[in-house]
């Protein structure tokens, strides 16, 4: 199975992490990322205003080139899956936006959302399958504890992320699961960490990583897992607990990885 | 050319002020045929009506058209008008000038344009119209009642003491209802068994009353003084004659895994069951998917154990069929499900409950036997957050639109009676809204309030956080103090919206009466006609109509039964004479118009014609005009346009379409 | 067209609808930063009242978290009424939140280029 591939901004550069061992583990697990050319920045937060346009215009093209090449398109960061899949809701359903983005591009065939868009965690529930991830493990996690943190950005809003329950979500529960360790359920695994608030407001985000990790802290976790870049920085910045890529773990149990204690 | 007259009515402002009345008497003059046109300020009014009295005599008018609202409103009235004069009834008609024009139009100049062309319309069908005669038909005098809750039970036992049998069909194992289920009323605190059960005991002892539990409606047929009903008795594999029931069967019984529906699936109960201690019939049924016996064909310990050999595992679902002459619909609510709140936790703590969970709760019969406990490890609550409004007044696509109307009051009662028995246990109730209007309810709240210490916080709750030692955390608002509230808490209950029972879509589908979006059942009148379907003999009870609490559902209930009692008293029904006809001559006997027949009322008869001097025979469609309801599906549904549907025939539709076009 | 018209045209949301229940405030990550909590913002708006908007500190504290808009039972989404006070402001000069001559000192070694990406997009123009 191909994908097209959108890695974002990120992921070449403080996320690299991220990016390599989704490309190993995919590669490892029989679906194959083709790295969109050209690219452009997603712009890391979806644009609310519902008269923006032009900073939706890199997701349209990148939605686009999937279109073209008749793939399903993969994000593995949060924010590029979040602003990716929004932008291609408006595309779908908002006749003003689906007109203006396509008057600007002028493209040989209006695009009006036939991309899929998935996370790359809906990858491996929904086509590698949790069952058949858990039989090409190598290195089981055994007797880690694990705490999923979601954050924003994958399941709100879920009108139009549609990518787990938004307030108790269980994918990333499935895939920890998975892999031989044990999930730690902790009920703020959803709450905001503080997103770009922290280039100005140090404290502010700290309070509310803090209220995150001591939760997760309390139900017994000894790391956590996340998607987004923003968030292990905010966490980390703000714990002394472990926080790690998803990506990274697959990459351990897959034996990609040297395993980390 | 018959001569008609047109009667302009303004309904005050309603019409007068859109569209423009003189220029539709105005207009009308100019129609072929007719010969006196007028406007009147009401014409329903008992002046309004004698103009048209006066005009049908002095101008021998034989044909009529009203302009004035919905004929949902006044075709009867205006119809009575002129068979007062000796006018054929079915010689008027109505343009709707109202909700088909005034009330929905803001341009004077189009309305009365719209306006013209109704009336038109109206008139030009009005010359085509025969004069109809009304047939007669029997009344079955006995009614059935579906759902035997107290709505049931009440609207049973009116009819009954009026002289008429009544069947009560409940599809579970006793009659009953969510007030069963309850353990205190508002506003008097009074025990809900206390005062269901004796109307129980005598609504089975009643000589006009049968009642069928465990049993469902299975298919209707026929017209309102004429329905015949099946009615699907379920296996429930305990002989009902034979059974003393002693109880020991359920004592007995090694299946002990199914939750207990009645005590909300809170516990546990036996695969041979009755739902509670006074359960009507007190005769047990057997849960055949978790029955031991029944699934492995081992163990029939409840046949070996009872002495009145009452067990029958080969018990076989029966059909029996009824005639009634009325049917009431009481099928009550539920709670909806909360798997889209989340938030609340409802699913991932055992000690977030639904309000009804915490009525069981607080039950002797129930699961914890009276005792206020958390379900999660038993222990007594300190601290209580109640939750108003979940799921209710949403605009979402989570909850529902409407107020639930009774959970104001339910959380008062419960906060009232925790404080009460559990004085050193606090209670906080988040709300939106306070809504009390009842008599004694407002009071009742404020009790709570100022003698019982509860503590009312203005705002809603953002989420529950289970905590690692077992507690809630509760994230909350006071909008008045406009500070966020972090409250650790015991137990949460939630104040869940209800819902029609969901067996309601098949029910309403069966009758043929209308639902709305929310699955509650319409009224033929909101305001005048609350008990009754749009659907001719067809009565609604309790909160299938819409939320309502006891003492409503109650009136509610006697209302409709008196709805009942009036219509059986009669002997006789006049019938719509608006039925299908085939013409024989142009029936080629294809059978489309009996498959596509709502009400079964055309069968087919070989039958001699004479077609042009060619004798021969033909299998003709031949309708039961006392079962033909009118709908005119056979009329559009005949290639060969054999059928037609009397006063609204196809000339006539087409005569009207001719004069919108003209 | 005036200023609340513009909120509500670039929100996209109809204030109206809200029935003053709190659950955006009780959700609200933010909320002790603000000076006008979420509930009372969309009164503000509801009000015409576009001066006290302008002058909170409420649009810049709002995290974009979506809860409120998550759990709005009324579906009025005060996030995007807030967002939509904070356009309105960085699209004039000189109303900005954030200026490069800032970055240099904030930056540290490791902040995702992410950070930075959204912090322009929700601080400037």
């Amino acid at each position: 199975m191909k994908y097209s591939y959108f890695p974002g901004c990120t992921l070449r550069n403080k996320a690299k992490n991220l990016d390599d061992y989704a490309r190993a583990c995919a590669e490892k697990l029989g679906f194959c990322l083709e790295e969109l050319t050209d690219w452009q920045c997603c712009g890391g937060v979806y644009p609310l205003g519902a008269d923006e346009i032009a900073s939706k215009l890199p997701s349209v093209r990148a939605l686009n080139a999937a279109k073209e090449k008749g793939q399903d398109l993969v994000a593995v960061c949060s924010a590029c899956y979040h602003v990716l899949k929004r932008v291609n809701d408006d595309m779908a359903n908002v006749s003003d936006m689906q007109t203006r983005a396509n008057n600007y591009m002028a493209l040989s065939e209006p695009y009006t959302g036939e991309t899929k868009v998935l996370h790359y965690l809906e990858v491996l529930r929904d086509v590698v399958g949790f069952d058949n991830l858990k039989k090409q493990v190598v290195n089981p996690l055994t007797g880690r504890k694990i705490g999923a943190y979601y954050g924003c950005l994958l399941l709100r809003p879920s009108s139009v992320m549609a990518f787990d329950d938004p307030e108790n979500p269980t994918i990333l529960e499935d895939f920890i699961r998975a892999l031989g360790a044990e999930p730690v359920v902790y009920p703020y695994r959803n709450e905001c960490c503080g997103g770009y608030i922290s280039i100005k407001e140090k404290e502010q985000a700290g309070a509310l990583c803090e209220k995150i990790t001591q939760s997760a802290a309390g139900y017994q976790a000894d790391c956590l897992v996340t998607a987004c870049p923003l968030c292990k920085y905010n966490l980390s910045k703000n714990s002394d607990l472990p926080i790690v890529y998803f990506t990274e773990l697959l990459a351990e149990a897959l034996g990609i990885k040297e395993v980390q204690e | 050319m018959r001569r008609i007259g047109v009667f302009v009515c303004h309904c005050g402002s309603n019409i007068a002020a859109t569209v423009d009345v003189k220029k539709v008497v105005e207009m009308a003059l100019l129609e072929q045929g007719v010969v006196h046109a007028e406007d009147y300020p009401y014409m329903c009014s008992e002046a309004g009506q004698s103009r048209i009295a006066e005009a049908i005599r002095e101008k021998q008018l034989e044909g009529i058209v009203v302009c004035s609202c919905s004929p949902r409103m006044h075709e009867a009235t205006f119809r009575k008008c002129a068979e007062r004069n000796g006018l054929n009834p079915y010689l008027v008609e109505i343009a709707n000038i109202r909700e088909h024009c005034s009330w929905i139009h803001k341009d004077m100049q189009e309305a009365t344009e719209k306006a013209v062309i109704l009336m038109r319309a109206a008139v030009a069908k009005v010359h085509l119209n025969a004069p109809l005669l009304a047939g007669e038909s029997a009344v079955t005098k006995r009614a059935l009642v579906i759902g035997g809750g107290i709505a049931g039970i009440q609207t049973a036992l009116d009819i009954a003491d009026a002289g008429y049998h009544v069947d009560i069909v409940e599809k579970e194992p006793s009659i009953g209802g969510r007030m069963s289920q309850l353990d205190k009323t508002f506003p008097t605190l009074d025990c809900s068994a206390c005062i269901l059960t004796p109307k129980m005991v005598e609504a089975a002892s009643h000589e006009n009353i049968t009642i069928h539990t465990w049993s469902e409606v299975e298919k209707v047929s026929g017209f309102v003084g004429n329905f015949t009903v099946d009615i699907r008795k379920k296996a429930r594999y305990v002989n009902m004659d034979k059974c003393t029931g002693c109880g020991i069967c359920q004592e007995k019984c090694p299946s002990k895994k199914p939750l207990n529906e009645f005590n909300r699936g809170l516990n546990n109960r036996s695969a041979i069951y009755t739902p509670f201690a006074q359960a009507i019939p007190n005769v047990p049924v057997i849960d055949a998917s978790a029955c031991i016996k029944l699934n492995t064909g081992k163990c029939g310990i409840c046949e070996k154990f009872c002495q009145a050999g009452a067990i029958d595992y080969k018990q076989q679902d029966e059909i029996i069929t009824e005639q009634y002459g009325a049917i009431v619909v009481a099928t009550g609510f539920d709670t909806i499900k909360l798997d889209k709140y989340g938030e609340y936790a409802y699913n991932e703590s055992k000690d977030v409950i639904t309000s009804l969970e915490l009525e069981r709760i607080m039950n002797a019969a129930g699961p914890t036997k009276g005792h206020l406990e958390r379900l999660s490890d038993g222990k007594a609550p300190k601290e209580i957050v109640f939750i108003q409004c979940v799921g209710s007044r949403c605009s979402d696509d989570r909850g529902k639109p409407y107020c639930s109307k009774i959970c104001c009051m339910y959380t008062a009662k419960h906060a009232m009676l925790i404080r009460d028995k559990y004085p050193d246990t606090n209670v906080t109730v988040f709300y939106i809204d306070v809504r009390t209007p009842g008599k004694n309810f407002d009071e009742f709240y404020r009790r709570a309030v100022e003698d019982y210490g509860v503590n009312y916080v203005k705002g809603q709750v953002g989420k529950v956080a289970p905590q690692p030692d077992g507690s809630l955390l509760v994230h909350g608002v006071d909008l008045l103090e406009n500070k966020q509230i972090l409250k650790k808490a015991d137990m949460v209950v939630l104040a869940t919206a209800i819902e029609p029972n969901p067996d309601v879509r098949k029910i309403a589908t069966m009758l043929t009466a209308s639902i709305d979006t929310n699955n509650f059942l319409t009224e033929a009148h909101p305001k005048l006609r609350p008990v009754e379907s749009p659907t001719a003999g067809v009565f609604l009870s309790g909160v299938c109509q819409g939320p309502k609490d006891i003492p409503e559902t109650v009136a509610q209930a006697g209302a409709a039964a008196v709805k009942v009692i009036g219509l059986l008293a009669k002997d006789k029904l006049k019938t719509n004479p608006c039925t299908a006809k085939a013409d024989e001559l142009r029936c080629n006997g294809c059978s489309q118009c009996a498959n596509v027949c709502p009400y079964g009322a055309i069968s087919y008869e070989t039958k001699q014609v004479n077609d042009h001097g060619i004798r021969e025979e033909r299998r003709i469609a031949v309708v039961n005009s006392a079962l033909c309801q009118g709908c005119g599906a056979c009329t559009v549904t005949c290639p060969s346009g054999a059928m037609d549907l009397q006063g609204f025939s196809n000339r006539q539709i087409i005569a009207e379409v001719d004069a919108i076009c003209r | 067209m005036n200023k609340v018209d513009e909120i509500k045209q670039i929100s996209g949301v109809n204030p109206l609808k809200c029935m003053k229940c709190g659950k955006c405030s009780a959700s609200c990550p933010s909320f002790n930063e603000m000076d006008i909590k979420p509930h009372q913002f969309v009164t503000y708006v509801v009000n015409d009242d576009v001066e006290a908007l302008a002058n909170s500190k409420s649009a810049w504290k709002c995290l974009s978290c979506f809860a409120c808009i998550e759990r709005c039972p009324r579906n009025v989404q005060p996030g995007k009424l807030i967002d939509a006070a904070r356009q309105i402001l960085i699209r004039q000069r000189g109303q900005e939140g954030l200026s490069a001559d800032e970055i240099p000192a904030l930056l540290d070694e490791d902040m995702p280029q992410q950070l930075l990406m959204s912090a322009f997009r929700k601080y400037r123009r």
